[in-house]
């Protein structure tokens, strides 16, 4: 159902100039930020270009995972219960874009700091923060989400599923 | 040889027994979560309970070369602290707390929450006790006399 989910050219779109300008990320400290004694995690420095290229990501899709594989094969178990519930809940895979970090270091490191949450999945609605895998199976198992999409208007109607055949 | 994994319960008595400890991180996130003393917030929490559900996922890709038995993590924290915040609140002020250990490199890996105000614990312990009498009342029928 999700064959379609992936948008990669949006996913290039959003996240190449990122990459290609990976500069601004050295990979050994620069003379500006000479920081031995931070964590890796404090070390992270979102930078501009990182930020704006989330930005799109983030609105490249009324629903947006960050996830770690693809929706088709998901490449963690959190991952993987974060698609199967927006597949129960019927999100249109129109209106719903993944992006795979373990694709991109950058992204891994930024969108956890872009959305001050630490672990991957997680989810946007509108361009709005919803939570990772606990808040999404909390919510759907409380129709939290469900009515969320209903609002935000993400869910194929029944009946209009494309694929659907009529009964024999 | 017998495995001992650290559950929540097995950990009582043990808090003080740091030096020797087998669960350091587990140790770190009791104490960080029981402390009073947190610049953040204290949570003060009714309930705490702490799962450590690494061996299930020790096979897994992202695991590769792990040495640590301390790598996936999951709480039931009930506190005062979460009232009138929303879940992603409550989840952040958790990952605030943990920053070092979820830093760390071969630290916590990953870290399930479920977080409760004592008043949505009671509800929800509540609910499962009516829906546990309901379901054993179909199971088992009044016998009609």
């Amino acid at each position: 159902m999700f064959a379609r989910t992936i948008v990669s050219g949006l996913r290039r779109q959003a996240l190449r100039p990122a990459t290609t300008k990976a500069a601004s990320f050295p990979a050994t400290a620069s003379p500006f930020r000479p920081q031995p004694f931070l964590s890796a995690f404090q070390a992270r420095l979102l930078s501009d270009e990182t930020r704006s290229a989330i930005d799109k990501a983030v609105a490249s899709a009324p629903v947006v995972l960050f996830m770690k594989g693809t929706p088709e094969t998901p490449a963690c178990g959190f991952s993987r219960a974060a698609i199967q519930i927006l597949g129960l809940q019927g999100v249109d895979p129109n209106a719903f874009a993944a992006f795979n970090v373990l694709e991109d270091a950058e992204l891994r490191a930024g969108i956890k700091e872009y959305s001050d949450w630490p672990t991957i999945p997680q989810l946007y609605v509108d361009k709005e923060f919803v939570g990772g895998c606990d808040i999404l199976v909390s919510m759907h198992q409380s129709g939290d989400l469900a009515k969320l999409f209903e609002e935000k208007k993400v869910v194929v109607l029944e009946g209009e599923g494309e694929g659907e055949k009529p009964s024999q | 040889m017998l495995r001992r994994y650290a559950l929540g319960f097995s950990a009582v008595g043990r808090q003080f027994s740091n030096m020797s400890s087998t669960t350091p991180l587990e140790d770190a996130i009791r104490a960080k979560l029981t402390s009073t003393e947190q610049i953040t917030a204290a949570f003060n929490p009714q309930t705490l309970e702490i799962y450590n559900d690494s061996h299930l996922h020790a096979h897994h890709k992202a695991m590769q070369g792990s040495t640590s038995k301390e790598t996936h993590f999951r709480l039931v924290i009930t506190s005062d602290a979460f009232a009138s915040k929303m879940q992603p609140a409550r989840h952040r002020m958790v990952y605030a707390l943990l920053r070092d250990e979820m830093a760390l490199e071969g630290g916590i890996h990953a870290l399930q929450l479920r977080t409760l105000t004592p008043e949505e614990e009671e509800r929800q312990r509540k609910k499962k006790e009516e829906e546990a009498a309901k379901a054993a009342a179909e199971a088992d029928p009044a016998p009609a006399e």
